[in-house]
């Protein structure tokens, strides 16, 4: 009996904690179901009664939504394409290329990881304002492009290719580039499939440089669109649910496809890092 | 073997590098570079339509920033923001890993992926569903502390709340990150130390303190030093549940800043804002890892 009561106390701390975690997505998934007004009632209902999507059909009516869906799609498809194509390029050439001035540029960069963003905010919108870039895609995208802590990780990874398998691709003739699509990229492919995952997802969440950079309703992301709508939208609880969910659920059915990919990378990359 | 093609390799580095690195330069440095410049200018609305009527004022905005009691209301929200919620993240991060470690724990793997949830959902999305959670009147969370008798709470609308109101979902949003790095620190720790912990006669509260939190202070202190750089960066969870609100209880220092910015377009201003945040964050970084230094010798 003694070792029963242990088991007893952690299962029912995770269910506790599992019961805290699920519930606020529960209700937003419940509640955008529910006829208008019915979120609001005394005692609260958990479920819909009876179920609708009529919010849903608002969001893609009314409200016009797909526009934002779109642009989300393609700016965080955008990022993650160029990220990761750049990332694994530039990884790869700090870890096993050997070039004058490397490890200096490298400890630069390092070094520029402690600058929070913010910082650069402002003269940034200044200078894609000059270009022309603000509110677009592009300049939604082009901080997003190459991110000093992917670069970090690939590098990381890439350090465990054997220098003997370049140097023998070398002796065969093959040039830099090719090496780098026919060893270096099958080698690096799972870093790449994490980094991918990841900056998918932290395009697709994030909200103050979209905010900044994009000023009409038809640019915004999904979380600028909702952020905005949620002001107006104050009393149509249901609604903003199904606002909410539509925003979330992308991400969410990414991450559960992809799930290991992406947790066994954050676990690799995360610790070193 | 060094030798092979060194000179094929340096172009080639260069090659590899450059794409990443010019736009690196271009949109990260540049900018951060022209915000020093920035932030010792007068540029505002004006000078947006036409920069040359900017004109240069020294420290002025610093003095205008330190002078400003808005920006120590920001200040001290964005402390409290750090100072609490931050161990409070990490303590129920570590608590979190611990459990979903134990070998008593049923069913691990899915506690560990629905802890992670949270985490890749988006923030602006989940500040929109707590603002109703939080509803004085028909709020979920208000009537599971009335079933055991308290409340009701006015969350966000009572200034002594707000903030502790934003600092509960911002736990419950990124808890499970850190438990992901933690349970991999704790995964290093071998079975054998807490074996003879256990022959020595040690209970589960002394073998974790003598053996879990010793093995596990390189992950800790990673895991301290990014939840405190990410408190200070609090932005969206204001904005979309209180607008800094009430009384300006929940307005946070980059909040300040993108308002004079991109509200007020005192761009100046916000620039120094900026950089007075930065320096705030360099100094308590440079301080946690001494502390925790100290600590473990």
């Amino acid at each position: 009996m003694r070792r029963r009561l242990p088991a007893i106390v952690v299962n029912t701390l995770l269910v506790i904690g599992a019961l805290a975690t699920a519930t606020p997505l529960l209700w937003m998934i419940s509640a955008s179901f529910m006829p208008a007004g019915q979120s609001n009632e005394l005692p609260p209902r958990l479920l819909p009664s009876p179920p609708t999507v009529e919010h849903y059909v608002t969001l893609f009516t009314r409200l016009d939504l797909a526009r934002n869906l779109a642009n989300s799609l393609m700016i965080a498809t955008g990022s993650t394409l160029i990220c990761v194509l750049l990332c694994s390029m530039a990884g790869y050439a700090f870890a096993r290329l050997e070039f004058k001035g490397r490890d200096r540029v490298f400890r630069a960069l390092v070094l520029g990881m402690l600058i929070p963003a913010q910082v650069g905010m402002l003269p940034l919108f200044l200078m894609l304002k000059a270009m022309g870039l603000v509110n677009t895609v592009l300049g939604v995208v082009i901080p997003m492009m190459a991110p000093i802590f992917g670069i970090f990780m690939v590098r990381q990874h890439a350090l465990a290719i054997p220098g003997a398998l370049l140097d023998a691709a070398r002796m065969d003739g093959a040039s830099e580039w090719r090496i780098f699509l026919k060893i270096v990229v099958p080698l690096l492919r799972p870093i790449m499939a994490t980094l991918a995952i990841f900056i998918f997802l932290s395009s697709w969440n994030d909200f103050l440089w979209p905010l900044i950079v994009l000023s009409d309703d038809a640019r915004y992301t999904l979380p600028v669109a909702l952020a905005n709508l949620s002001g107006e939208h104050v009393q149509d609880t249901e609604l903003m649910m199904a606002g909410a969910v539509l925003t979330v659920m992308p991400v969410l059915i990414v991450f559960l496809v992809l799930q290991r990919h992406y947790v066994r990378g954050l676990l690799q990359g995360g610790v070193k890092g | 073997m060094r030798t092979i093609g060194v000179r094929g390799q340096t172009l080639a580095g260069w090659m590899f590098v450059a794409p990443a690195l010019s736009l690196i330069g271009l949109f990260f440095f540049v900018p951060v570079t022209a915000g020093l410049v920035l932030s010792i200018t007068d540029f505002d609305i004006y000078a947006i339509a036409s920069p040359a009527t900017a004109r240069f004022v020294g420290l002025g905005n610093f003095a205008a920033v330190l002078n400003d009691p808005v920006f120590w209301i920001a200040l001290r929200n964005t402390m409290f923001f750090v100072l609490v919620g931050g161990p409070l993240t990490v303590a129920i991060s570590l608590a979190a890993a611990v459990l979903v470690n134990s070998k008593l724990a049923r069913a691990p793997a899915f506690f560990r992926s629905l802890y992670f949830v949270p985490v890749v959902t988006t923030l602006v999305a989940m500040a929109v569903v707590w603002r109703y959670l939080y509803h004085p009147r028909y709020g979920l969370l208000n009537h599971v502390i009335g079933l055991v008798g308290l409340g009701p709470i006015d969350w966000l609308g009572d200034p002594h709340l707000a903030m502790p109101a934003i600092v509960i979902l911002s736990v419950w949003k990124k808890f499970g990150y850190n438990m992901l790095i933690l349970l991999a620190g704790l995964r290093t720790i071998p079975d054998e130390l807490y074996e003879a912990a256990r022959l020595e006669g040690a209970g589960w509260w002394a073998s974790f303190r003598h053996v879990t939190l010793p093995n596990l202070a390189p992950t800790f202190l990673f895991v301290s030093v990014m939840t405190m750089i990410e408190q200070f960066q609090l932005f969206a969870e204001p904005y979309v549940m209180t607008q800094g609100g009430p009384l300006k209880s929940t307005t946070s220092i980059v909040l300040l800043m993108y308002e004079e910015g991109f509200r007020w377009w005192r761009m100046g201003h916000a620039a120094a804002i900026a950089f007075v945040l930065f320096a705030i964050m360099l100094v308590a970084t440079m301080v946690q890892l001494r502390l925790q230094k100290e600590q473990a010798t």
